[in-house]
């Protein structure tokens, strides 16, 4: 069993999807879903463990090895620790699902609805285990695809048009994607990521690798909603099903971010993506603006799911400024971030799915007076609020800090100023929520006679809520495998 | 000559932008799709194009042949060829549901729709 993990890492939820499909009872799916993303994460955590202790595995599937062209899993400090975090995610959301969705999804849909969610969950741990090109492609389309479904089972009928906007959108992605992948396998006749990275700085001059640099640069910042190629991302998460928004949320654009780190470190080389395709001055100036356009735009909406998607995109910025800075501190700040936005972006989205499964309505004007009658909810949604402020003592605070120590080693101090600066307007955004929730009186709309949210759904919510706070005050173990993650990688790359 | 060499791939860059023209230009949520599969498939010819080896036959173990086409590229396709399916079936079933919702499949008329709200 144990060699075997990187694989049942993928396999677990894999063939636990399509018995999801086959039981067609919401129930019965709900169990097998929350007993394969827990079995996921207990794997993510011993892979974590073994990586950690004797180095990066390497699996060769069906015992064919990468160089007999066979397909290889490689694990090593940076994809464990992406492991984690999706899998973390994935084993708080099912439970969490099981009230939200009841409340959200046709009854008739609700075995399908974890069938996808599952292959949802394999796509984006194969896109992290795996160490082929190719694969990559697969298992993004996987999780991209059924990601689309679960956008689509949303109640509004816009969710259907979200959908289909970002299905289009993702999918020149995934083309662009095939195109670079290809270009490197007619240059190099590999896709074995490690040999790649071989390959490619032996070969003589071209304008082919190149070109592929741009196809693959591109396609992936389509999927992660780099701005401006971002414009799929506020619709679908604004009308998906709360567990989903959830879930997509802290995970699939993080999964992209990770696939991004791959290709710059791991396949073409630091020195080739940052010193000879200048990638930094390009990636600098647009995650800047994504960071402050989208953290002004996310001021001025009044349903605060959009807030939150559009305060998404600015996070996404930051994660990406640090990888901009090309320096170790900069990197680890990436990583770090990439981990607490999602613990701290589940907490808040989960929050307002409790919102939603009282009052079926996350407008800020529905929300006037809900501090009183929803307290924990609303707790939680202010211990995320303060996460992502960066308040001292969230885990938001620990990964701003390291950002902004980042951008002052290179000099970059106008740089640090804008992160303080949107981190105002951040306060602006969360405000204006605590304000209404909390500061204003009910006039006897909508919200007059709800209650708590059940426990079902305050359990999952308030378990990333500590979590939020534990890794604010106590981050060893966040930087250490966001720091181990940055040495394996430039270990690499150099 | 050196042109005409790389026919295939002239096709292949063809058919992109027609594809990738289609699905921005065109504002009918069926006709998107039709372009994204155009876009999809000269992707389909270029992997294919790249396999092909002049002079060699299929990738069949026989003592008669020693030249023989790269399978490896063919087979990486018919993968991708199984995604793009699955894509125009999601991207179909998903315009099916927009019309039951919606009446129209025009993204315009949708779009004032979802204004007016």
């Amino acid at each position: 069993m144990m060699p075997h993990l990187p694989v049942m890492q993928v396999m677990v939820p894999l063939l636990a999807a399509p018995l999801c499909a086959l039981v067609r009872n919401g129930r019965l799916a709900w169990a097998i879903a929350v007993a394969s993303s827990w079995g996921a994460f207990w794997i993510a955590w011993e892979i974590f463990q073994v990586v950690h202790s004797i180095g990066a595995i390497s699996y060769s599937l069906g015992g064919w090895t990468a160089s007999e062209g066979g397909i290889e899993y490689r694990i090593d400090a940076l994809g464990a620790f992406v492991l984690m975090v999706v899998t973390l995610v994935g084993a708080v959301v099912t439970p969490y699902a099981l009230e939200s969705v009841r409340k959200e999804v046709d009854k008739s849909k609700q075995a399908l609805f974890y069938a996808a969610f599952l292959l949802c969950l394999a796509g984006l741990l194969g896109i992290v285990v795996t160490g082929d090109m190719f694969n990559v492609f697969v298992f993004l389309e996987i999780s991209s695809l059924s990601a689309y479904a679960l956008i689509g089972l949303g109640k509004d009928r816009r969710a259907l048009r979200a959908s289909y906007q970002y299905l289009i959108m993702g999918s020149v992605g995934a083309t662009f994607i095939v195109i670079g992948i290809g270009m490197l396998y007619v240059m190099t006749g590999s896709l074995n990521m490690a040999n790649l990275a071989i390959l490619l700085p032996e070969l003589p001059a071209n304008r082919t690798i190149p070109v592929a640099f741009a196809f693959l640069t591109v396609g992936v910042c389509l999927k992660l909603a780099l701005f401006p190629l971002h414009m799929w991302l506020p619709n679908a998460y604004t009308f998906a099903p709360s567990a989903v928004t959830a879930f997509i949320a802290s995970t699939a654009t993080k999964v992209a971010i990770y696939v991004l780190l791959r290709l710059f470190y791991t396949v073409f080389g630091a020195d080739y993506s940052f010193l000879e395709m200048q990638l930094g001055t390009y990636l600098l100036p647009l995650s800047l603006i994504a960071i402050f356009s989208m953290s002004l735009v996310a001021i001025f909406q009044t349903n605060v799911k959009r807030m939150l998607a559009y305060s998404s995109l600015a996070q996404i910025g930051y994660i990406i400024l640090g990888i901009s800075l090309f320096s170790s501190t900069g990197m680890t700040a990436s990583i770090l971030h990439l981990f607490n936005h999602a613990v701290i972006k589940g907490c808040l989205f989960m929050a307002l799915g409790c919102v939603m499964y009282r009052l079926n309505s996350v407008e800020l004007d529905d929300m006037m007076g809900l501090g009183k009658k929803m307290p924990l909810t609303m707790g939680a949604f202010l211990v995320g609020g303060f996460g992502l402020i960066g308040v001292p003592f969230t885990a938001g605070f620990i990964s701003k800090w390291y950002l902004i120590q980042g951008a002052l080693e290179k000099g970059l101090w106008p740089v640090a100023v804008l992160v303080l600066l949107t981190s105002l307007m951040a306060v602006a955004y969360i405000w204006k929520v605590v304000e209404t929730v909390y500061f204003s009186e009910d006039p006897g709309s909508v919200n007059s006679d709800c209650s708590e949210a059940p426990l079902g759904l305050l359990i999952p919510t308030w378990t990333l809520a500590i979590l939020c706070v534990y890794f604010g005050i106590d981050a060893t173990l966040t930087t250490f495998g966001a720091s181990s993650a940055v040495a394996s990688l430039m270990g690499i790359g150099s | 000559m050196s042109a005409l060499s790389f026919l295939n791939y002239w096709f292949v860059i063809i058919l992109m932008m027609v594809g990738f023209y289609v699905l921005i230009a065109q504002g009918n949520l069926v006709k998107k799709i039709v372009g994204l599969n155009i876009f999809q498939t000269s992707v389909f010819i270029l992997y294919i194009s790249a396999g092909k080896i002049t002079g060699g036959t299929a990738p069949i173990l026989d003592a008669q042949w020693s030249v023989y086409s790269n399978p490896l590229p063919h087979v990486l396709i018919l993968t991708a060829i199984v995604v793009g399916v699955a894509t125009s079936a999601l991207g179909l079933s998903l315009v099916v549901r927009i019309k039951e919702a919606y009446g129209t499949i025009e993204e315009d008329e949708i779009a004032r729709m979802d204004e007016s709200l």
